[in-house]
């Protein structure tokens, strides 16, 4: 066993110090899976990045309620005292100022993309003041909020970058109204970032609602008051709604694009990956080819065929993980944090997101790579193998 | 010609190695076809909209409706040839994940502003005659199975019936298909008036107008007139052309062109490498061969040219086959999402584009060990040997 051993490392070790003398082979094996798992891992890190903003901020102690049948906010429609019902409900937190719910209106607004100059539909989002304490996450990073009854807005911070016109101090046409930006505020990188927020009670008349909203937004006492809550809304004659965790609402609203930008990154890279290991058979086809002579004579000597055969492997594996670290790398350098927006269906708005290179996307590409370095090995290995040792001394 | 021969054989030399080229530029222009057919599932909305038509909506949003008495103002403008409007209706068939476009028309002026919807003359009369009728794209009539005749139920999620139920049955009068590949086929078309008898009768708004315009040239006349007429009103307008509404909404999905460009650019660099370095190897190989030719009496250019042949010939090959195989897989398999792409097919310019590149590519790693072998001297190559 120990022979057996020493004999994989002797044989693999010869390998790997030889690389060098095939250098244009190995490096074009290297680049190819290079590009391959970069794409691989760009692509997959846009729908990694675009779930995290859609979730991360939603918690599951935070309910939402819209008017039953329909899916999003944009088309529901609940009259105040309905929402006087469902914030009296219980299951609901209280605070000294009274139930920390906030009953709300969604409307988009026309602003222009920086980097186009078209318009895009950002969300504007009439608020009540506990809307702050049911979202605990949001600070306010320059300015202050807006003042109840007065026609000032508070921008999400990624909506001001992406579209113009938004800085702090900027007046704003809607119709008849004219706002003015009072703050700017952060969420930590959630949806609420690409929005914009005035007080609702201002926002209704503007947009001509009288007593309605379209959402109402409670904070629960705890996550397991989620059935008590909603027993209790459903159940209500006065009431007809539906109640969602808004951690649930908004990872439903996050899948179709997640599926399809990942089902289209995986095809595409399914596809470049075999035309990788095509690649990578000819480099290690063309190794072994050169080194026939050699490993005919260690076979000669008395060398196993198993040895060679892993000393092959070993070789397109590193080729493989070489090209696999320095995709990865490319990824993370060139994209991590590579802003970019786009429309989210279920509300038609914007959303504004940063590509997100996880630790487990580089893992998956780096073992993405390893698999095409152990298609791409195991052919010319077997090869290697099964070579007859009298033809192969003769050769050359 | 006579030299094909000679550069099928020197081809065939190493048959595996020449095979697993071949398959690794086949794969890639698989991969050519269907980024391609993205991109265009993305764009066709822009390059096939009407050069004459012009929508109007609100200011704000187009999620605000404009009142119903816009119609007859803006017929009056000069420029204006026919005024139509629609209403976003937004319902579900069956589950949310069944999305598709559905639209309440005028009837009266529908067909006429929209030429690319080809709808027999029958189909045409029944959806008049029938204000409970509907007419649908093929593509969501295959989708769904749907046949003429048949009762489509639909929940609304704006529109409710004054009793409260949100069920609205539509009649399938027609199935229309697209007068272009690129023509979206995936909407719903019914009638105002059922919609505005089914809320009561006094819903009083749509959710946009479209107007047909005498000359596309004076677009910005036409816009700015429209526009002058309800400014300072409590419902503003915006009017633009149907090219530059597509163009902002393609906008606003997000650069998908600018990221499919960049991983095209990508994968044809990777790929060049890796078919480049094998055939310059397999050029390097066989320099005892090519001094032999020259002692023989090739010229420099005859030289030159085997090479390249030989490159161009298995680029176009791999191309060539690759793009049959995409062709045929887009085809056979048609949209990859289901349903959530518009229209999806491989458009026939770019067969032209994925040639060229094939050519390109033949010409670049061609050219390195063609230019070695033209500059070959005969001493010192057979020397080496």
């Amino acid at each position: 066993m120990l022979n057996w051993l020493s004999q994989v490392a002797a044989v693999t070790w010869l390998n790997l110090r030889t690389i060098g003398q095939r250098r244009g082979a190995s490096l074009a094996a290297v680049v190819g899976v290079a590009g391959v798992v970069a794409v691989f891992v760009t692509v997959l890190s846009i729908a990694e990045g675009f779930r995290r903003t859609m979730t991360t901020g939603a918690s599951p102690d935070t309910a939402i309620v819209l008017r039953s049948g329909t899916d999003s906010e944009m088309m529901s429609g609940i009259v105040r005292d309905q929402a006087r019902i469902i914030a009296e409900a219980p299951g609901v937190r209280r605070a000294a100022a009274g139930p920390v719910a906030s009953s709300e209106l969604y409307v988009v607004v026309d602003v222009p993309k920086r980097s186009t100059g078209t318009d895009a539909n950002v969300p504007l989002r009439g608020v009540q003041p506990a809307a702050f304490d049911v979202r605990d996450r949001i600070r306010i990073v320059q300015g202050r909020r807006f003042e109840p009854g007065r026609n000032e807005v508070i921008v999400g911070k990624a909506a001001a970058a992406e579209f113009a016109g938004l800085d702090l101090g900027s007046r704003l046409h809607w119709g008849e109204n004219q706002w003015t930006v009072v703050g700017i505020f952060a969420a930590d990188g959630g949806l609420a970032e690409s929005e914009i927020w005035c007080d609702v009670g201002v926002l209704q008349p503007a947009y001509r609602r009288g007593n309605t909203f379209q959402s109402v937004y409670a904070k629960l006492e705890s996550p397991a008051a989620f059935d008590r809550f909603k027993d209790a809304l459903t159940t209500d004659p006065r009431l007809d709604v539906k109640v969602l965790r808004e951690s649930d609402y908004y990872a439903e609203q996050s899948r179709t694009l997640y599926a399809i930008i990942t089902g289209l990154g995986t095809t595409i890279a399914i596809l470049m990956g075999v035309g990788a290991v095509f690649g990578a058979l000819n480099t290690m086809y063309t190794a072994v080819a050169s080194r026939m002579r050699e490993i005919a004579t260690l076979r000669a000597l008395g060398f196993n065929t198993g040895p060679v055969v892993i000393s092959v492997l070993a070789e397109s594996l590193a080729l493989a993980l070489i090209g696999g670290a320095a995709g990865a790398a490319i990824a993370y350098l060139a994209f991590n944090g590579y802003q970019a927006a786009t429309m989210n269906w279920s509300s038609f708005s914007q959303v504004a997101f940063a590509f997100a290179v996880t630790p487990r996307l580089l893992v998956q590409g780096i073992v993405y790579a390893l698999l095409m370095g152990l298609v791409g090995g195991l052919f010319p290995a077997i090869r290697a193998a099964r070579l007859p040792v009298a033809t192969a001394l003769r050769e050359l | 010609m006579k030299f094909f021969p000679l550069v099928w054989s020197n081809l065939k030399r190493k048959k595996l190695r020449t095979a697993f080229t071949l398959l690794s530029i086949v794969f890639a222009f698989i991969l050519f076809g269907y980024l391609v057919a993205i991109r265009t599932a993305f764009t066709a909305g822009i390059e096939v909209s009407g050069a004459d038509r012009m929508m109007v909506t609100h200011k704000v949003s187009i999620i605000q409706p404009l009142p119903f008495s816009y119609r007859d103002r803006i017929a009056q403008v000069p420029g204006v040839k026919t005024v139509s409007f629609m209403n976003w209706f937004g319902g579900i068939y069956q589950d949310p994940k069944n999305f598709f476009g559905q639209m309440s028309v005028d009837t009266g002026t529908f067909l006429d502003l929209y030429p690319e919807y080809v709808l027999s003359p029958e189909q045409k009369k029944a959806w008049l005659a029938d204000r409970q009728g509907a007419i649908v794209g093929r593509v969501t009539a295959q989708r769904f199975g749907w046949k003429i005749g048949d009762k489509i139920p639909i929940q609304a999620t704006i529109y409710r019936h004054p009793g409260g139920s949100n069920l609205w049955t539509f009649n399938l009068s027609g199935i229309y298909d697209g007068v272009q590949k690129a023509t979206d086929t995936s909407n719903f078309y019914f009638h105002y008036d059922y919609l505005n008898e089914g809320t009561g009768g006094k819903l009083g708004i749509v959710g946009w107008y479209i107007i047909k315009i005498a000359d596309p040239a004076r677009s910005g006349d036409v816009a700015k007139r429209v526009d002058a007429l309800f400014a300072n009103s409590p419902a503003e307008t915006k009017t633009q052309t149907e090219k530059a509404m597509a163009q902002s909404f393609a906008n606003q999905v997000g650069s998908i062109g600018t990221i499919i460009t960049a991983i095209l650019a990508a994968v044809f660099f990777t790929l060049l490498l890796v078919a480049g370095n094998t055939m310059a190897q397999s050029v390097r190989e066989r320099t005892g061969e090519l001094a032999v030719l020259k002692t023989l009496g090739f010229s420099r250019g005859q030289v030159l040219g085997l090479v390249l042949a030989e490159s161009c010939l298995l680029a176009l090959l791999g191309g060539g086959l690759g793009i049959a195989v995409a062709w045929g897989l887009i085809t056979a398999l048609g949209d990859p999402t289901h349903g959530q792409l518009p229209v999806f097919y491989f458009p026939g310019p770019y067969i032209t584009l994925g040639a060229v590149l094939a050519v390109l590519l033949g010409l670049v790693t061609g050219a390195l060990p063609a230019v070695q072998a033209m500059r070959l001297r005969i001493v010192d190559a057979l020397r080496r040997v």
